[in-house]
């Protein structure tokens, strides 16, 4: 299992952040190309697969796999 | 090989990620909760009708494949009713915006709860005009500072589900974009039901409702003032009227079945001819 999230969606909202039990992601310095800081599953060995993030992103962006 | 991408985008038209909503605007949760919704149903959202007004709210139709109507503020419900008229087994369901169906669209609203049309309304509620800059609307709450109420609203608000309940609606419930699972659970059931179903959506605007209400344009913060206002319907059934007054109460409200509305007859589904 992993998680994914798609740069060219993310607008480093932050919501995954908020929503994941686990605290795995983080916002990064890595700017897309509409212009926004794209978050990152960056403690994904914490993850438990609850895909919270991934029903409660925005963007559509996460999926956990 | 390339990275794994969310399933439900399989429904959103070819090219029209990313969407336009804000950073963390609840109106993209919505739309992921209702894919989620129909994809646990194995109901295709192209093959319904879906309707949007005029709004933010009002563009989470123009992402899906299949027939979308938007672009009239407060007649998604007059257009639902057309459809529903010309193929009454068309799955309509609608989008709007507390302004859109709520204040322009009021009218039609008290009377497709009326008549029991048969159409789900997701309502979401994020307690202003979004789109046009964050004015007061009528389920913005009261004492709340929006961008035309610097001194705080001095009105009260509309409670939709109590509105439509004694309109006549069939199935209405109330649910947060900060209970995803419940979010999807309470979408897939009014999807079943037959009738005038209505789902309001307490929703986050963190552009305008954040900024102007509680001076901060992290969507996380205006979640949790919503989230910090709400109570379950099994907690409210102990409270008094006045320890719930500022309460915005979750949960089912109505959920029964009687004739809907096809023409100028009012009709059960089993016994229409023309449905068959
Ligand atoms: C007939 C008409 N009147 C006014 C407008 C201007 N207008 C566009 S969006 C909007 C507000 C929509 O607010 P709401 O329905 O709450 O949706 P939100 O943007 O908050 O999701 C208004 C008043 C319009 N487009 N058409
Ligand atoms: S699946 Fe759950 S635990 Fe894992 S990253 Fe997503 S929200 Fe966090
Ligand atoms: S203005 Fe508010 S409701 Fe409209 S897209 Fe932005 S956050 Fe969402």
């Amino acid at each position: 299992m992993a998680v994914y999230i798609d740069k060219n969606l993310c607008k480093g909202c932050g919501l995954c952040i908020h929503f994941c039990p686990k605290n795995v992601f983080d916002i990064t310095d890595e700017i897309n190309k509409k212009g926004f800081n794209v978050a990152a599953p960056t403690r994904q060995k914490d993850c438990i697969q609850c895909k919270l993030c991934e029903r409660s992103c925005p963007d559509l962006a996460i999926v956990v796999e | 090989m390339s990275q794994p991408i969310n399933p439900l985008r399989k429904y959103i038209r070819e090219g029209k990620l990313p969407h336009f909503f804000c950073p963390g605007c609840g109106c993209g949760q919505i739309l992921n909760a209702f894919l989620q919704a129909c994809d646990e149903l194995s109901v295709d959202p192209s093959r319904m009708v879906i309707i949007g007004g005029v709004g933010c709210t009002a563009r989470i139709p123009v992402y899906l494949k299949g027939d979308v109507l938007h672009g009239v503020h407060g007649r998604t419900l007059a257009w639902a009713t057309g459809i529903k008229l010309h193929k009454p087994q068309t799955k309509v369901v609608i989008f709007a915006g507390d302004g859109d169906v709520a204040s322009i669209g009021g009218n039609h609203l008290i009377h497709a709860a009326r008549r029991n049309l048969d159409v789900l309304v997701v309502v979401a509620n994020n307690f202003n005009y979004a789109m046009t800059g964050g004015q007061v609307a009528p389920m913005t709450p009261s004492q709340v500072r929006t961008m035309t109420t610097p001194f705080g609203n001095p009105e009260p608000s509309f409670d939709i589900c109590e509105l439509v309940v004694t309109a006549g609606a069939t199935y209405v419930a109330r649910e947060a974009t900060g209970r995803p699972v419940q979010l999807e659970r309470t979408l897939k059931k009014a999807l079943t039901h037959e009738g005038f179903a209505l789902v309001e959506v307490l929703s986050q605007c963190p552009t305008n409702y954040g900024r102007y209400a509680l001076r901060s344009g992290d969507p996380a913060v205006t979640l949790k003032w919503i989230m910090d206002r709400c109570i379950t319907k099994a907690q409210a059934d102990k409270l008094s009227k006045e320890e719930k007054a500022g309460k915005f109460v979750l949960g089912e409200f109505v959920d029964f079945k009687r004739p809907i509305f096809c023409g100028s007859s009012v009709y059960d589904l089993e016994s229409c001819e023309c449905c068959e």
